[in-house]
Formats: C-alpha cells, structure tokens, sequence
C-alpha cells in the first residue's frame, strides 16, 4: 500500500480522500489556495502546503506549485480528485516522470478519452453504439452547418476537448446552430485552450445513464452498476441515484457491457466512468463520453455496492489486486446523491458568501460529504458545490423518505443554497414515479 | 439616471460596453465570473451608458455599482 499522499485539490473531495487515506495508515497531503486556508480538508491532511493564491490558474492548476508541494511534503503519490489537474494527460505524465506514482489511469488512457472526438471514433470501431455524430473537429461555422445537415437537427453543439457540460447547447435549427456554435467555440477556447467543436444528434427525451468501472493492476475491468444522472440544470449534474429507475435488468446487461468494454478499448485502470444517453422511447443507449477520473457522484455505488472507491484507487495504484470479489457487486438496496450548491433555488445564480450556521443532517442511511462548516466563507473563485446529501435504504421509496427528511434537516445560512430545489424533486411526482428525463428540473421551474 | 449593481461576489470577466454607447434596455453591459459560471450584466432601461465603474478583473461585491445609465 502507498505509504503517502498528496491530495491535488480541495473542499469536499480533498477531505473525501484524506479519510480514507487516514483510515488505511496513509500520511495525507493537502495543497490549498489563500482562498481555502480554513477549509476543514487543509485541517484534516496530516500536512498542508500553501501553493498559491486564489484563482485556480495559479493553484490548483498550477502543475509546477502542486509537484513543487509533493517534493516539499516528500509525498510519494499524487491523487487528482475530480476537475482541475485530473483529467490532464500531460500531468500525469509529469507525475509519473518526477518518480511519484500517479492514483489514476494511464496518461495515454487520459489523453485517448479527452479528445471527445477521437473517444466517439475508437468507440464506434470497438462496438460501443455512439450517437450520429462529427468524426473530425468543426471549427468554423459553414463547416458546423453543413454537419449539423448530415446529421440531422436537432443537434447537440459541445466543446472537443472539455467534458462537464460547458458551453453546450442545442439547435433546432440553423440560426440556432450560429449562436450555438459560437458560444461552444468561445467556452472551448476559454475552458479547454482548444476552439475544437463536435456535433452530435440531441436525443430529446433522454436520460443520462453511466456505469462505474474499475480497471485491476491485472487488466481486468470490472463494472459496479450505473448511475442516473438526469436531474440537471445547465446540463450539469444536480441529483443522482442507482440503481437507475429508468433500466431493465436486460438494458443494464447491455450497458454494463459497453462500459467494460470502453475501458477495455484504452487499457483503464482504476476507477473510471462511462457516460451514456438513454433514449427513453426506444430504449437503446449511446456513448457520451468517458470521465478517467473519480466522479462527483461515485458516494451512491459506494453505498450500494459497500466498496470504497478511493481504497480500489490507493490498492490498483500501488500495483496491488482490487478488494472486493468482482463476481459479487450486486447492489444493495438504494442510494441518492443531492449536490448542495451554493446558488439561489429558482435561477440557480451563484452565492458565495460567509457560512454563518451549518448544520448536517446524520442517521442511519445517510452520509454527507461536506466541503464547508459554520465559519468558513464561500468564495467566487470554484464551483458552488458545498456538500452532497447521500441517502441509502433498502427501497427507492425508502430512500426518498430518508432523503425529504435529510433535506428538511439539512441547515446552512449565509449562501443561498439550493436545498428548496431538492424538496420540490422529491415531492414530485414525476421524480416520485422514477419516469423522468433530463427535463425534470426545468418542469418543476417552469 | 439609473444605477446597475451587482447581485453577488464576482470577479469582473468582460467589460463588453463602452462609457457613451447608447443601449438598449436588455443589453449586456459586463460579463461577470463566479462559481465557475459567467453572469451576463444588462442594462434595465434605456439610454446613455455614462459611467462604467468596473474593469476586466476587479473583484465585485454584492451591491457594488457597476455602470450608470442616464
């Protein structure tokens, strides 16, 4: 097993991390930014290295500051998070160079599942279905009409080389398909350094479905169940559950399937996750994307499958086998994420500000993942999440009451938090019902 | 005169209009940053801007005057 850790990142992840790395006798390390020194993660590391201030371009991005840290702490292994550094193939590869062992994927892994396109492409070859879709990136704006017109509208218009939902959106049409196209190639340029764009068919009832694997130091890859993502805003995640509502146990086979084999396709190790677009009336799946990477929302397989994720991280990193038996992972009962953001319930506009109360909601069935406490303040500078409620119970139903409990006892002040949006999903009923898509946030605002 | 203030700590991403320009109720005046997201400022009525009181990467808090229009 490592011996230590430095953990490349911050607020709720960073301590997510750090408590597992305790509980195994790993020394921790934690880098933080002038903006995070009273966070509870930079506390809880074992050590805390001050690499910069706020704006992530010159901490938590700033590759030299965080491997300067590494070298500084004597940390000998360097975990990502999710965000930031994690998905940077170049990193990894620094990492990897300087002597540290890298808690993730292979770098060529990191690189192939980057570049959207080329994933779409090596996917198509390996038998994963993908949507119609660009084979090369789109970069001006007669090009994007002409594809958007193989393809078909409506089509979806997304940065190739960024995943997370930035600067994505739909066009019905070709005036649409300008704007579109521009705001895409803006965020590209701005988020990802590469104005690279990629069309593919928009699937309007859709849900986003995709599957935890784990790839062992032997080569095997094992897939622990799927994840619903399609309670969204801004296509971006806001509550997830497993198992999925919206799969049969014959779908679920198929899906399972496609995401081993996607990780087989780039030789995966350690945790990763396979993105997929349900389309709920034909019942059939494409590929979306791969995350090499932990997920934001990977706490609900934990819940039901009892594995914990980061210790799969830590053992398949170190070369050593995986701990759980990859023939018994079948789930047990049902989970819910609720990602607490620092944004208003009904714009979903972002609040930071001073955390002046904060008090968790605990029992049996749930677990918080908590960035923040009362006296911290929230700043503009990252993303708002704040902590993600999870809830477990032997039934979906049973998980819901836990979790309108959970959500009724959860108290913060100071930011406005988007608690009240996830006590309007669970009272509705299409939420109640299972039968939902990546509309349902916008039905419950409209 | 009207006064244009921001609704939240953000940091100042794009200053798109120009002290003189003639705008139109529902024209974006800045561009803010917060929380990873972009926040478009617009004029609410309009008429002449005649101050910009913002630059590209000031620091804003809630409240803070960031264009007048008259």
């Amino acid at each position: 097993m490592l011996e230590s850790v430095l953990v490349a990142n911050r607020g709720e992840i960073a301590r997510r991390i750090i408590a597992t790395a305790r509980r195994l006798g790993i020394r921790s390390v934690a880098v933080y930014s002038e903006a995070d020194a009273d966070l509870p993660f930079v506390r809880e590391a074992d050590q805390a290295v001050l690499i910069g201030p706020p704006p992530p371009a010159q901490s938590y991005l700033h590759s030299a500051a965080v491997l300067a840290a590494a070298h500084q702490s004597g940390a000998r292994a360097v975990h990502p998070g999710y965000g930031f550094l994690s998905e940077n193939a170049d990193f990894a590869r620094r990492v990897l160079a300087e002597g540290l062992i890298w808690v993730g994927p292979p770098p060529d892994a990191i690189g192939q599942m980057g570049d959207k396109i080329n994933a779409r492409n090596l996917m198509q070859r390996a038998g994963v279905p993908v949507a119609m879709g660009s084979t090369d990136p789109v970069t001006d704006a007669s090009q994007a009409l002409a594809e958007a017109e193989r393809i078909g509208y409506p089509v979806m218009v997304k940065a190739a080389a960024g995943g997370g939902g930035i600067g994505m959106s739909a066009a019905t049409g070709p005036e649409e398909l300008q704007t579109a196209f521009e705001t895409a190639r803006t965020r590209a340029e701005r988020f990802f350094g590469s104005p690279a764009i990629l069309l593919e068919r928009f699937l309007e009832r859709a849900r986003h479905v995709e599957v935890q694997i784990m790839g062992g130091s032997d080569g095997q890859v094992v897939a622990l169940g799927e994840r619903d993502c399609s309670v969204q805003r801004r296509h971006q995640k806001v509550a997830e559950e497993t198992p999925s509502p919206g799969v049969s146990p014959q779908l679920r086979g198929a899906l399972l399937a496609a995401a081993v084999r996607a990780g087989e396709t780039v030789g995966y190790r350690g945790a990763g996750t396979v993105e997929f677009l349900l389309d709920v009336r034909k019942q059939e799946f494409v590929f979306l994307e791969m995350n090499t990477r932990l997920q934001v929302e990977h706490p609900v397989t934990e819940l039901v499958t009892g594995i914990d994720l980061v210790e799969q991280q830590f053992l398949v990193a170190s070369g050593e086998p995986v701990s759980f038996d990859p023939a018994r992972t079948a789930p047990d009962g049902h989970a819910l994420e609720f990602r607490v953001y620092a944004e208003d319930p009904v714009r979903f506009l972002p609040s930071p500000g001073a955390i002046t109360e904060w008090e968790e909601p605990a029992g049996p069935g749930i677990r918080v993942d908590a960035g923040y406490e009362a006296g911290n303040t929230v700043t503009p500078f990252y993303d708002p999440l704040l902590a993600k409620l999870c809830v477990h119970g032997p039934t979906r139903d049973e998980a819901l009451g836990r979790a309108r409990e959970a959500v009724a006892a959860f108290r913060v002040a100071g930011p406005k938090t988007n608690l009240p949006l996830h006590a309007d999903l669970l009272a509705s009923e299409e939420f109640i019902s299972g039968d939902y898509d990546t509309s349902v946030v916008a039905g419950l605002r409209s | 005169m009207a006064e244009v203030r921001a609704e939240m700590v953000a940091n100042v991403w794009k200053v798109v209009a120009t002290e003189g320009d003639q705008v139109e109720d529902g024209d974006t005046l800045v561009i803010l940053e917060s929380m990873k997201m972009e926040i478009p400022v617009l004029a609410e009525e309009p008429g002449t801007l005649a101050k910009l009181h913002v630059a590209e990467g000031d620091i804003v808090q809630e409240g803070d005057l960031i264009a007048t229009i008259s």
